[in-house]
């Protein structure tokens, strides 16, 4: 594996100038001992060198117990991860600037903070500007040691903060933000975002009339838009693989300039879905192909986690109530078989299933 | 070093020996002569140790310095218009967290219609956004005032907003003797902020905040101002002290000491409306001018110390509040309110119009008569309003406004 030094000069691959080597191998290695059953990784059969950031006692805790997430809530669990990753890989000295949202709102009730890092929120749109003004006031100050991580729901990201996070992509600004997608605004009351899936129930687009649910054909898939920026790392994970997640951070801790992380987190509340499926969900958005987990540098995808146990798209969408009017009272296999065809088409384009030469499948009756 | 120069380098120049570390940059006319000239002095290297982001938009613009400055950087930028109303969502920020950004807002009218000229609607938009609001005379002042303004702003962890007429002062070529670096570090010392992102102790900021500490939160930012009503005249004693030249503090009077009638105004117009007086004071006519450099805090006391012994007074705004009237005046009028006084508000200057000497006198004679109207458009075209008005009156899809009058007018715009 070839690391791209990037240290010296952050803007040097940017923008069309091709890195000669990029990574070769994803930035997880595989590990061999899950439990067949959940997937779930063993730290303690592994060397004390490969084991999570998560399994070592001191972790920093950066989100840290008491801060009031629902139950259940994949965006408290991907920030507790990235953020001790970032903190592991930066020997403590991160930045870490906030969007408005659920994860500013349950950590930081008046006079209480959950956060173990220097945190700051401003506004709900600028996140990724505040986030290039703390990178621009440390390499002023010459401290390259403090790194800044930016983080915000997808409604901060993909809609209203949008504009900011493309102008701090542009600029190559030195940035690792992440992005916590649960596919609508959950913190107002679960309304419809850039995010939203075709056909998800939210409450600005309910489930009623003769196309119940969001518009086909509408949103953003803003990994492949960071990718357009040619910025030095893009990458996808998703709470289901949490391990990946940190190995992602970790390699774009180890990057300069604009670094972009989408993760898929379920809301057990505006998904409709019980709070100790989170990770279940979210397994079964990657193992159907709907979410795909890859690796991008230079706008280039470099690596993806192939499925290991295909599902059918409808084996995710039947455990959620935002999609229950596709199946009750009339059965939509129309509207499934479309979000099959997504599925099957990230397959082709990420390659998600190498071995079995990518071929598509059909949704079981 | 006296030099000749334009009002927006000068601005630039005296910015940069304010030593700067982070300039967040978006092009807006009539600010952008000042950040392309900090552009120039930075890519240049004449300022090591600033950064200076190119952001994508006004609302980067003050993001940025909002961020900058919570990690302990001295932040500024600068806008106008419609970029100071872009922005507006994190100006308020900036104030509410407390965060001593200093911004030159280059004082240019709001549309709709379009206007690039000078007037105050946009800087006088923010009256309540907790920032201070100072208000540059001429360019000399405009360049001792950011100076100032740092000082103030880091002093108090409050923003400070530094505004000058866009156009008639931002691109007038005329001598201004421009701060040395060496100088301002004798009065303006390295940033030590009150608050600041720091990995090795790190703290929260920008919490939500609930009814229980949110009036107090804000009671806070107020009490701040009124200690700015002291800390301004006292940053401007020592200015002088350091440059030698009177720049700066609260408010600025001429002639005032026996004057029975006092013509108030912000900014650039004190030039032409000292002119006036000077020109009716030979006639003997007793009437003074009060210049009001600080808007935000509004010195009350002051300004009714200034003007206590005056029967009359002038607001000759360059902003209103649409459906009441002056926005100065009833500043002023709140000054005077144990011993009210007659009083005039005079909207002037709008998206440019020149203000005219002969106007002026014009209205100050109908003033010193007490013969003026309580609100008055400083040379409207009656007619031509009045033509719109009927033509509202006669057909319901009348068209719009501003371009059924330009072409009353057989004017293109300029």
């Amino acid at each position: 594996m070839t690391t791209i030094d990037t240290t010296t000069d952050p803007a040097g691959f940017h923008h069309g100038i091709v890195p000669e080597v990029l990574h070769e191998q994803p930035a997880s290695k595989p590990v061999k001992f899950y439990q067949v059953g959940s997937f779930a990784v063993g730290n303690r059969l592994l060397p004390l060198e490969v084991r999570s950031v998560q399994s070592d006692p001191n972790r920093t805790n950066s989100l840290t117990s008491g801060h009031r997430a629902c139950q259940g809530c994949g965006e408290a669990l991907g920030a507790r991860y990235a953020l001790d990753a970032a903190m592991h890989a930066a020997d403590g000295k991160i930045v870490a600037v906030n969007a408005t949202g659920c994860l500013e709102v349950f950590s930081t009730p008046y006079p209480e903070t959950s956060w173990r890092v220097a945190w700051l929120h401003s506004l709900f749109g600028n996140a990724p500007a505040v986030a290039s003004g703390v990178a621009a006031a440390y390499k002023a100050m010459g401290r390259s040691d403090v790194r800044v991580v930016a983080q915000g729901g997808d409604g901060g990201t993909v809609d209203i903060g949008f504009g900011c996070l493309s102008g701090m992509f542009e600029r190559n600004d030195d940035v690792l933000y992440i992005c916590y997608d649960n596919e609508a605004y959950m913190n107002t009351g679960i309304q419809r975002s850039g995010a939203t899936p075709p056909a998800a129930r939210t409450a600005t687009t309910q489930a009623v009339g003769e196309d119940p649910g969001n518009t086909f054909g509408q949103g953003k898939d803003l990994p492949r838009i960071a990718m357009a920026h040619e910025i030095p790392y893009v990458a996808t994970a998703s709470v289901a693989d949490l391990r990946d997640l940190a190995a992602q951070d970790h390699r774009a801790m180890s990057m300069r300039g604009a670094r972009y992380i989408h993760v898929m987190v379920p809301c057990p509340l505006g998904w409709g879905t019980a709070s100790g499926d989170t990770i279940k969900v979210a397994r079964l958005a990657t193992q159907s192909g709907i979410f795909p987990v890859f690796e991008a540098e230079y706008g280039e995808v470099v690596a993806s986690s192939p499925i290991r146990r295909q599902v059918p798209v409808e084996d995710y969408l039947k455990g959620q109530k935002r999609f229950a009017h596709l199946f009750s009272p009339t059965r939509r296999q129309d509207v499934i078989d479309r979000m099959q065809a997504q599925a099957d088409r990230n397959i082709r384009r990420y390659n998600l299933l190498p071995t079995a030469g990518a071929t598509e499948t059909k949704a079981q009756d | 070093m006296r030099t000749q120069i334009e009002g927006s380098l000068a601005v630039a120049q005296a910015v940069a020996a304010c030593r700067p570390q982070v300039i967040c940059a978006y092009p807006i006319s009539p600010q952008t002569h000042i950040v392309e000239g900090l552009s120039a002095i930075v890519k240049r290297g004449e300022l090591p140790g600033c950064e200076y982001l190119n952001v994508e938009s006004e609302f980067a613009a003050m993001s940025g310095a909002i961020g900058a400055s919570a990690a302990g950087a001295r932040s500024y930028t600068a806008t106008a218009s419609q970029g100071l109303l872009y922005m507006v969502e994190a100006v308020y920020n900036a104030s509410g967290l407390g965060l001593p950004i200093v911004m030159t807002v280059a004082n240019r009218a709001i549309g709709a219609p379009i206007n690039i000229w000078n007037d105050h609607t946009d800087s006088m938009s923010q009256r309540d956004s907790g920032w201070i609001q100072l208000y540059a005379e001429t360019n000399q002042e405009a360049v001792d005032l950011h100076v100032q303004a740092f000082r103030i702003a880091e002093e108090l962890s409050l923003p400070v907003m530094v505004c000058m007429d866009g156009f008639i002062l931002t691109h007038a070529v005329e001598e201004v003797d421009v701060p040395e670096a060496a100088d301002v570090a004798r009065f303006l010392p390295p940033f030590e902020p009150r608050q600041v992102l720091d990995p090795a102790n790190p703290v929260s900021i920008g919490a939500m905040v609930g009814p229980e500490a949110f009036t107090e939160v804000r009671y806070l930012a107020h009490e701040r101002q009124m200690q700015a009503l002291d800390l301004i005249p006292a940053v401007a004693a020592e200015f002088q002290a350091v440059f030698g030249r009177d720049s700066g503090g609260l408010l600025h009077t001429y002639e005032i000491e026996d004057a029975e009638t006092v013509v108030i105004a912000l900014g650039s117009v004190l030039g032409t409306i000292k002119d006036v007086v000077d020109e009716r004071r030979a006639r003997g006519e007793k009437i003074g001018v009060l210049g009001i450099t600080s808007f935000r805090p509004f010195p009350l006391k002051a300004v009714e110390a200034a003007i206590g012994n005056a029967k009359r007074f002038v607001c000759l705004e360059k902003a209103f509040s649409v459906g009441i009237g002056g926005i100065v005046s009833s500043h002023v009028r709140m000054a005077m309110s144990s011993h009210p006084i007659k009083n005039y508000t005079v909207v002037a200057g709008l998206g440019g119009r020149p203000i005219l000497k002969t106007s002026l006198n014009d209205m100050l004679d109908q003033a010193t008569t007490d013969s003026l109207e309580p609100l008055t458009f400083l040379d409207l075209d009656t007619d031509l309003v009045e033509r719109e008005i009927a033509r509202n009156r006669a057909e319901r899809r009348s068209g719009p406004a501003a371009e059924n009058m330009l072409r009353d007018l057989g004017a293109p715009a300029p």
